[in-house]
């Protein structure tokens, strides 16, 4: 170890934020520094160095990435060819034959890869494993060598049934490897070894996809660091909010797919695990959308897949991020019947809401908050505007919205409000009561720059206990790079009768897919607390197409059917309610996830030093617009508030990257790691 | 009213919610892949006087939309002749006649009760595996009377007052070929249509009943305003559509289904007089089915009008009784997919005539069901049963969708390898079929070409298809897109069926393979006016074949794309 030093990095699309944590002497640092478009790499040593000088001092890098995302939605993966069964060229293309809206038939879908770039071979594999038709490397040789000479610069070897038997595809590749070196030559069975052709492939090709795009910027990245005498490990958080090494990260750049998202997510877990929440819901509001996940018992939930865009799905486990567009750029509008409506058109950040004054004249959330006084026109978060236009905001909401349903302007303001409360309410509702979760024993936990001025309403709206609003909201992403686990996911499609598996055989086969996954994180090189094995089948009735994830106690040759009878049920009576006694159980997949777990870091380095009593921290007063009457609201700075301090609502915090405002009724505790603990009054103690 | 707007559009997302709930359930817990994977099934809020819809989930089968309400309004008319509701009572049938669509799909409808009194009914419909009849999965294309097509149930209780009737999950089961999968579906829509009425009660609780009845009054206004708003908006007139199905399975003689379709400032007649009486086969549809299929059609077009009955209130309809589009018990109903499709085609066509900017082309138009069945060498017997996909017609903004989902349906399509693990089949081409899609400006979307071998000793090969004869047309000038096109090998070679697009018990042995080229979307616009570049391009991607290019847009290679 060169270093105690460990340094997290977000680089989102404007900052790039910088976590420096130094173990050795048990502090914190934060940096912000603008992302540099092009090469994110360059901003992002820039930025450590403007925080840590001596690069030889830094243990390790870790690192959360938004380079593959960016590149699916903006299309700017590789040229990429597929090598493909005799027959199904166009799997890519077809689809799941969906269309992106139920209403209206106008909908297009682009592949990312053209459709002369995906080439057919002859051979074909049974859904039983038999190989019905061996490959011919010659002729996979001959179509690699076209791909090539086209200009593709990677390659994905996909064939039907290669989840039951990938002897064709490894043949394959290994041809292609032959006449076309290339690190960027992707079997998809490799990437994914599950049933279902379209999501095996889509997930295979946009890894083949990125590989090259991914693999020359973390080059760039690590050339970078070791320029300025780094020495260390970087790491890579993944879609499932473990990390991984930049090793692993170029052969399944896949799993970065949503690498920034589910770094805040990780850190909401560890500073809320530390506050002593355990179950709390984050809330993520950005310019155009609002992204929630739920934490139950400290562990965020895994969603098996999700669709970058239309038809650009990802199959790896990720943090589940249930997404609405409503965010502070939303636009509010009245519609042909006179109902009010809030997004999910969006003037995003760029021209943005009409205070901005950049252009936009439909009012947004952001400039109801303005109007109503929830947000301080003096002192926009972000730094990139002097002041707000309050007066553009007022005369928009006037003219969209007060106008048409005869309200007032403060009452045309907070309608908006409350609808935009009342979607991101649902999208709440989506990931906790819907999914068997008592909303009263969660906790809000809002980051990035807008969610602190509305969790007071969801706690209303939705019935939360209590919100919890970190002390650097702005940074949270790359403080959870610091804290994330280590963690590798493996699934591999059984696809049989429990009464026909050979259950001692498939609990060696688990237990030995994680002591492989065990040797990968030990070659790490990285230090951890412990390591957790998690062993899951994913099990339905015979005749049922939706599985249920079904947890075993273990796994190993005393694996019986009994033991996964009994976890079946379990799992399947919590998820419906009802048994459905003499049907068969089938085995679709089994899955085991590896996760070395790192030392917790010490949340008190948040506490605050030489904090002051709340009068001291009061700055004025603000009249603030609520259920209908003006309030007299005070201002304070939040970050000057010392441990303990309590202030009841209606009360404004602002602080550099975020304003909360605490609701009338409601009051805000700091605790003892310089978070603001948000209640309703009648229920507070102590 | 005394409601305000804003309680009223948030109360509107929590109703939407209740419903879209329901539907996940249901599509999680089903048994078969017609409601699990096909998303055949939907779930609603309903008047508890009229049955009329309140609230529809956005997820479900989105014919069920306007259909559903005839199936509320049927258990409140036997209800009324049988002693009433009561709490914890939920009704089950599958009456095509006055709940609408066809026999497969079961309806159960729960009334809701707030302190002792009829609040609401909540509804779940799914389209079932197997229902009796000539035919595994029900599409029979030959019959002649819905005797034929699988067991009719007329509205009786499953649940009387909270007990469970063990008697009537017997008589169900006992009439199909797949009772276990018929238990777990039912199972699920009681799971869904549970979930609902805890969901409402919260609501309620919440809100108060006063404001929930009165956001549900208030929506169905807002959706005749805004309904009949988008209907001044087109100019006054009468436009006609005509198009036809092939034939009704029985005699291959074509069905005309004609429009006329009358904008009167901000009302709308559509009148279908001008329609071919009923058939002797099962491409009749019931009155129910018709509204619906029409309220589909007319959502595609005005994409924002909500899902209740205020939407058709501005619209005035004409259906002749006795004819193709009104018929009653026991002509036969089993294929009412392929007349819906063809009735949502004439109002796109007659659309197009007023409004021909904005206008979609046809989509492929049939819903090519597909059923493989026999019995395995243990005796277990199989039946492979799945709706196959086509392009989506072109658009005044751009080309059709490539092997899109039908218009009436949200469905996706299961995988291959899901079908071939479970059934012994081994797909030997998916694909997306060159020069299906309509020429135009903007051109169809291409449909798709899929083609099985059987690799057991033998099977019974149905199909339920159109547009065999009958192309997708294009509009505004936009040409029409390639037919349907079926074929079955046999020992003296390559066939296809007398009836062109629907077949019954064609025996097929191993290794013998059935062909499926759906249609693609239709044109829109002039063909002359498509870029060189775009055309270029179509050739280059093999969406157009050389000859085609030449032929429909008399264009040679070499143009356009220079530097491709």
């Amino acid at each position: 170890m060169s270093g105690r030093i460990v340094i997290g990095v977000d680089v989102g699309g404007t900052f790039t934020d910088i976590f420096v944590l130094d173990e050795a002497a048990g502090t914190v640092k934060t940096g912000k520094v603008p992302s540099t478009r092009g090469d994110q790499s360059k901003g992002f040593v820039e930025g450590i160095g403007g925080l840590v000088p001596d690069f030889s001092a830094i243990g390790t890098v870790v690192h959360g990435t938004t380079v593959g995302t960016n590149a699916l939605l903006e299309r700017k993966g590789a040229r990429t060819g597929i090598i493909t069964t005799a027959g199904f060229r166009d799997v890519l293309e077809m689809r799941r034959r969906d269309r992106p809206t139920t209403w209206g038939l106008a909908g297009s879908f682009e592949p990312v890869v053209e459709r002369p770039d995906r080439v057919e071979v002859d051979e074909r594999v049974l859904a039983d494993g038999t190989v019905r038709l061996a490959v011919d490397p010659e002729s996979v040789r001959a179509q690699a060598m076209a791909l090539r000479e086209a200009g593709c610069e990677a390659a994905c070897v996909f064939f039907i049934n290669g989840y039951a038997n990938d002897t064709n595809e490894r043949v394959a590749v290994e041809a292609v490897r032959s006449v076309w070196p290339n690190a960027h030559v992707t079997a998809a069975t490799e990437i994914l070894p599950e049933i279902r052709e379209f999501e095996r492939l889509s997930t295979a090709t946009l890894n083949a996809y990125l590989q090259p795009v991914v693999s020359s910027y973390l080059d760039r990245l690590e050339t970078g660091l070791k320029g300025r005498g780094f020495g260390g490990d970087v790491l890579i958080v993944q879609s499932n909010g473990g990390v991984m090494s930049v090793e692993t990260a170029k052969r399944y750049p896949v799993r970065t797919a949503l690498s920034g998202p589910a770094a805040g997510v990780i850190a909401a877990t560890a500073i809320a695990s530390a506050a002593g929440f355990d179950n709390i819901i984050t809330c993520d509001m950005g310019g155009t959308s609002f992204d929630v996940s739920l934490v139950a018992g400290g562990e965020a939930a895994l969603a098996a897949q999700t669709a970058i865009d239309f038809g650009m799905v990802v199959r790896t486990p990720m943090i589940e991020i249930t997404t609405i567009g409503a965010g502070g750029g939303s636009i509010a509008s009245v519609d042909k019947s006179g109902l009010l409506q809030v997004g999910p058109e969006s003037a995003g950040s760029d021209p943005g809401p009409v205070c901005y004054g950049l252009g936009n004249d439909r009012p947004t959330v952001t400039d109801a908050n303005l109007v109503l006084g929830r947000i301080n026109a003096a002192r926009p978060i972000g730094g990139k505007l002097d002041r707000l236009d309050v007066e553009a905001a007022r005369a928009a909401i006037a003219r969209v919205v007060a106008g048409p349903l005869g309200l007032s302007v403060e009452d045309a303001a907070e309608a908006i409000l409350k609808l935009a409360n009342a979607k991101m309410a649902g999208a709440i509702r989506l990931v906790s009561i819907e999914k068997g979760h008592d909303p009263a024993r969660f906790a809000a936990m809002p980051f990035g720059g807008g969610g602190a001025l509305h969790t007071g309403a969801l706690i209303k709206e939705v019935g939360l206990g209590s919100a919890l609003v970190p002390r650097f909201p702005g940074v949270t992403s790359a403080l959870g790079c610091v804290v994330a686990d280590m963690r590798h996911d493996r699934v591999q499609t059984v696809n049989r009768l429990v009464d026909q598996v050979d259950t001692a055989a498939l609990g060696r086969e688990m237990e030995a897919e994680a002591g492989a996954i065990r040797g990968v994180l030990e070659a790490s090189g990285i230090a951890f607390a412990a390591i957790d094995t998690v062993y899951e089948l994913d099990m339905l009735y015979l005749g049922q197409t939706h599985t249920v994830s079904v947890t075993l106690d273990g796994a190993g040759p005393d694996l019986t059917a009994a033991d996964i009878r009994t976890a079946f049920e379990r799992a399947y009576r919590a998820a419906y309610g009802r048994l459905l006694d003499g049907i068969a159980m089938r085995v679709m997949n089994y899955r085991v996830a590896v996760i070395g777990r790192r030392p917790d870091l010490d949340m008190a380095v948040f506490a605050p030093e030489n904090g002051k009593p709340a009068e001291a921290c009061r700055t004025g007063t603000r009249t603030v617009w609520c259920d209908g009457a003006a309030h007299e609201a005070g201002v304070y700075e939040r970050l000057d508030l010392a441990a303990g301090e309590r202030i009841a609502g209606p009360a404004l915090m602002e602080q550099a990257d975020t304003t909360i405002f605490v609701d009338p009724g409601l009051e805000a505790v700091v605790d003892a790691f310089g978070n603001l603990v948000i209640r309703r009054m009648e229920v507070s103690h102590g | 009213m005394s409601i305000d707007a804003v309680t009223l559009a948030i109360l509107k997302g929590r109703l939407e919610q209740i419903a879209d709930e329901m539907d996940a359930t249901l599509f999680r817990s089903a048994f078969n892949p017609i409601i699990a994977e096909a998303h055949d099934a939907s779930h609603g809020i309903y008047d508890a006087v009229t049955g009329e819809t309140l609230v529809q989930g956005k997820s479900g089968l989105p014919i069920f939309v306007g259909v559903m309400a005839f199936a509320v309004k049927a258990v409140i008319d036997k209800a009324a002749a049988s002693g009433g509701v009561h709490e914890g009572d939920v009704w089950i049938f599958n009456d095509p006649y006055d709940g609408g669509t066809h026999l497969s799909d079961f309806r159960l409808v729960k009334p809701v009760f707030r302190d002792g009194s009829l609040f609401c009914f909540l509804a779940s419909v799914g389209h079932w595996h197997d229902v009796g009849g000539n035919v595994p999965g029900n599409y029979n294309p030959v019959a002649t009377e819905s005797f034929q097509e699988g067991m009719l149930i007329p509205p009786v209780k499953l649940y009387d007052k909270g007990e469970w009737r063990q008697d009537i999950v017997d008589i169900l089961s006992a009439n199909s070929r797949l009772p276990l999968s018929l238990y777990g579906d039912l199972n699920g829509q009681i799971n869904a249509l549970d979930l609902g009425e805890r969901r409402i009660h919260a609501l309620i609780d919440d809100y108060g009943d006063g404001t929930v009845a009165d956001c549900l009054g208030e929506l169905k206004e807002r959706a005749a305003q805004m309904m009949r708003a988008q209907i001044a908006s087109l100019p006054d007139g009468t436009v006609s559509a005509e198009d036809f199905l092939d034939n009704d399975g029985i005699v291959d003689e074509p069905l005309k289904i004609a429009l006329d379709m009358t904008i009167d400032g901000d009302r709308m007649v559509l009148d279908f007089s001008r329609s071919s009486p009923a058939c002797a086969g099962p491409v009749n549809i019931s009155r129910s089915t018709t509204i619906a299929a029409c309220y589909v059609a007319l959502k595609h077009v005005f994409g924002d009008v909500p899902a209740n009955a205020g939407v058709l209130e501005p619209v005035d309809f004409r259906i002749p009784e006795e004819s193709l589009l009104s018929v009653k018990a026991p002509k036969p109903v089993g294929g009412y997919t392929e007349t819906i499709l063809r009735l949502i085609d004439v109002v796109f066509e007659a659309v197009a005539r007023i409004a021909p900017d904005d206008a979609m082309a046809c989509a492929y138009g049939t819903i090519n069901a597909l059923s493989l069945a026999g019995h395995r060498a243990n005796g277990q017997r199989w039946v492979m049963f799945s709706f196959f996909g086509g392009g989506h017609g072109a658009h005044g903004h751009g080309d059709g969708l490539n092997h899109g989902n039908a218009p009436i349906s949200t469905a996706t399509i299961p995988p291959l390898e899901i079908l071939e693990a479970a059934y012994p089949v081994c797909f030997t081409q998916w694909a997306l079929r060159p020069d299906s899609g309509g020429a135009g400006e903007h051109r169809g979307g291409l449909g798709a070409i899929y083609e099985i071998e059987l690799m057991e000793k033998s099977a019974d090969v149905f199909l339920f298809g159109e547009r065999g004869k009958f192309a997708p047309r294009g509009v505004a000038g936009g040409g029409d897109a390639a037919v349907n096109r079926f074929t079955f090998q046999q020992n003296d070679g390559e066939h296809q069926p007398p009836m062109v697009s629907k077949m019954i018990g064609i025996k097929l042995k191993q290794g013998q393979k059935v062909r499926l080229e759906t249609p693609g979307g239709g044109g829109h616009g002039d063909p002359g006016k498509r870029p060189a570049a775009a055309i270029a391009r179509d050739v280059r991607l093999g969406y157009v074949s050389p000859e085609a290019a030449e032929r429909d847009y008399g264009f040679e290679a070499g143009n356009g794309e220079a530097g491709q």
